[in-house]
């Protein structure tokens, strides 16, 4: 099996597995036992080695980094935990980009249940966030504006200076989803005035589970879990150390080289698709995307089709046509871009990952060449 | 290799039977839908003296359901009479490929629907339908059942998914039980308003949703 969905999930890293074994089987205490027992404090130190890890990757100062179970968790954190912090004190109105993944789509819904208004963001058809429609959506009574790093379908990634200049100036706490761009592009929180960040595991060949939120010191935000008094009260529950451990391991994995080579195989499927098979569209930008991602659409044919016919010749791809996906709803990325619903229904993404190779890429797109033409030799729509 | 469909499905879906277009027909059906976006036509062509199906094809574009239910439906048509091609149903086509995921009746009933209307077709063209019917409850009713549920894989008056219809002065209104925010609120929706829009005599659709 060539798996091309790594933007779903990744495969573990083996050294990643060698990392966590310690605290699954000799330091399994809790790292709140540490006034109680050594191996509590011994815990401790291992996550908070963990949270050192993720906190230089993003320049970020002690204590500014929590751990959650995933980026759905941490994304959950941050909407729901600013707006309650400030509904009373500053306002109820949120911003959120349209072409948002669901833990922040889903979650500023849930906010507008609760009496909160909410902006949904335009984007443009490359998936750009309306930096002016941004400044023109803040009020005095906004608390958050949450807008994405790369996208998760289309791999655009948005201007996060310009954007965060936008809110610094307007003085809104901003929130970014960098589910997809942790790592694998450069992101310092102390070039670029962003207050929360989300990130995860499962993108980076870390364990899946693991996730978490960077909090800007001094950021007003409520806890979202009631419980215990884990990581600075903020997030209760047992903490996941063997996670974290595994989490700053998958982050120190990841390389340069190893994200340039991602990029080559990107371009490759990218640029065979668009020279090699007639009637291709590429969704999203070609500059500014994610090293590891390439969507595209092939007119007249349908993706869940075409998902199927790749499994059976061994490759995992994935689609945003609404055959594809639990709510019969076509990918509301595409949608967000301004894409017909044509455009969802043959859409592709190929998503690579550490056990990619260059030939896979080719393998990939042969494939893909024949079953575009035999589905479109059945296809009512295609010019034959 | 473990695959979402059963064997008979994938069969179909490999090597669909009856594919392709037929120059000139007797008769043809397109029919598409705008929730999940596929699109199967059906070809036929019907010998004028015994009514019977004597050559069968269709297009597909959409999923790996519908592609296997056009492929088995047209061999369940062929050599059928009009009548009896009209009579078969989805029910059949999807025993005859061992099952389908309810989640799927939502594209494979279109198969179903273009059979139906490329005899509906071939019936206009040769003088064989009587007078248009006027729109009425009991007219809406048959309709949507052709409307699938998707939690279910039945049709949505079958599962008691509508409460009330109305017909007044070519506006029909249908009272769905879920709430507007239900993940497939937004399908069924736009399933209703192509199933009842085409009826001659309908001006506009209202779906209306419980909360």
């Amino acid at each position: 099996m060539i798996y091309l969905d790594n933007a779903a999930c990744t495969r573990l890293d083996e050294r990643v597995l060698e990392a966590m074994k310690p605290y699954f089987f000799d330091t399994y205490a809790v790292a709140t036992s540490e006034f109680g027992y050594s191996m509590g404090i011994e815990s401790k130190e291992g996550l908070e080695r963990a949270r050192e890890g993720i906190i230089s990757k993003l320049e970020a100062g002690s204590g500014e980094v929590i751990f959650t179970s995933g980026d759905t968790e941490s994304s959950n954190t941050a909407l729901k935990g600013v707006a309650w912090a400030l509904k009373e004190k500053k306002g109820k109105h949120i911003i959120v980009s349209k072409i948002e993944d669901f833990s922040v789509l889903n979650t500023a819904k849930a906010l507008q249940k609760q009496g909160f208004d909410v902006t949904f963001l335009d984007v443009d058809a490359e998936g750009f966030a309306d930096l002016e429609g941004l400044r023109k959506a803040i009020t005095k009574e906004t608390v958050l504006v949450s807008i994405q790093h790369g996208n998760q379908e289309i791999g655009t990634v948005q201007d996060l200076k310009a954007i965060s200049e936008i809110c610094e100036e307007k003085d809104v706490l901003l929130h970014t989803d960098a589910t997809h761009s942790f790592t694998r592009l450069p992101l310092s929180v102390k070039e670029l005035p962003i207050d929360l960040i989300t990130m995860s595991a499962h993108t980076i060949h870390g364990p899946r589970g693991i996730g978490a939120l960077y909090i800007r010191k001094d950021t007003p935000i409520n806890k979202f879990m009631d419980g215990g008094f884990q990581e600075f009260n903020l997030r209760a529950g047992v903490e996941n150390i063997p996670g974290a451990v595994g989490f700053e391991k998958a982050v120190e994995l990841v390389t340069e080289e190893e994200t340039r080579q991602l990029k080559a195989m990107r371009d490759r499927v990218i640029e065979k698709s668009l020279s090699e098979i007639s009637d291709v569209t590429l969704n999203g930008s070609r500059e500014k995307r994610l090293p590891q991602n390439a969507n595209l659409t092939f007119h007249y044919v349908e993706g869940e089709s075409v998902t199927l016919h790749m499994d059976m010749r061994g490759f995992a791809v994935s689609t945003g046509s609404a055959c594809f996906s639990r709510s019969l709803e076509a990918s509301h990325v595409i949608r967000g871009i301004g894409g017909e619903h044509e455009r969802a229904h043959g859409s592709v993404r190929f998503t690579f990952g550490r056990y990619n190779r260059m030939e896979d890429a080719d393998a990939a797109i042969a494939a893909m060449s024949d079953i575009v033409a035999r589905l479109r030799e059945i296809s009512p729509l295609s010019r034959k | 290799m473990k695959f979402p469909y059963s064997e008979k499905v994938l069969e179909h879906f490999r090597n669909p039977h009856n594919v392709g277009k037929i120059e000139n027909p007797d008769g043809k059906g397109l029919e598409g839908s705008p929730a999940c976006g596929d699109m199967v036509a059906v070809y036929i062509k019907v010998n004028p003296e015994t009514k019977v199906i004597e050559d069968i094809k269709f297009e597909s574009y959409g999923c790996a359901s519908n592609i296997a239910t056009a492929s088995v439906i047209t061999d369940l048509a062929l050599g059928k009479t009009l009548d009896e091609g009209k009579k078969i149903t989805w029910k059949q086509a999807s025993e005859e490929l061992g099952g389908l995921p309810p989640i799927k009746a939502h594209c494979s009933v279109l198969a179903v629907e273009g059979l139906r209307s490329a005899i509906r077709d071939y019936e206009e063209k040769h003088g064989l339908v009587t007078e248009k019917e006027p729109t009425t409850e009991e007219v809406v009713r048959n309709r949507l059942k052709h409307v699938m549920n998707p939690l279910t894989g039945l049709d949505i008056i079958r599962t008691n998914l509508i409460l009330k219809t109305t017909v007044e002065d070519g506006v029909v209104r249908v009272v769905v039980d879920l709430p507007a925010d239900h993940q497939f609120a937004s399908a069924i929706k736009e399933d209703v308003t192509e199933k009842l829009g085409a009826l001659w005599d309908v001006k506009r659709v209202d779906v209306v949703f419980t909360a």
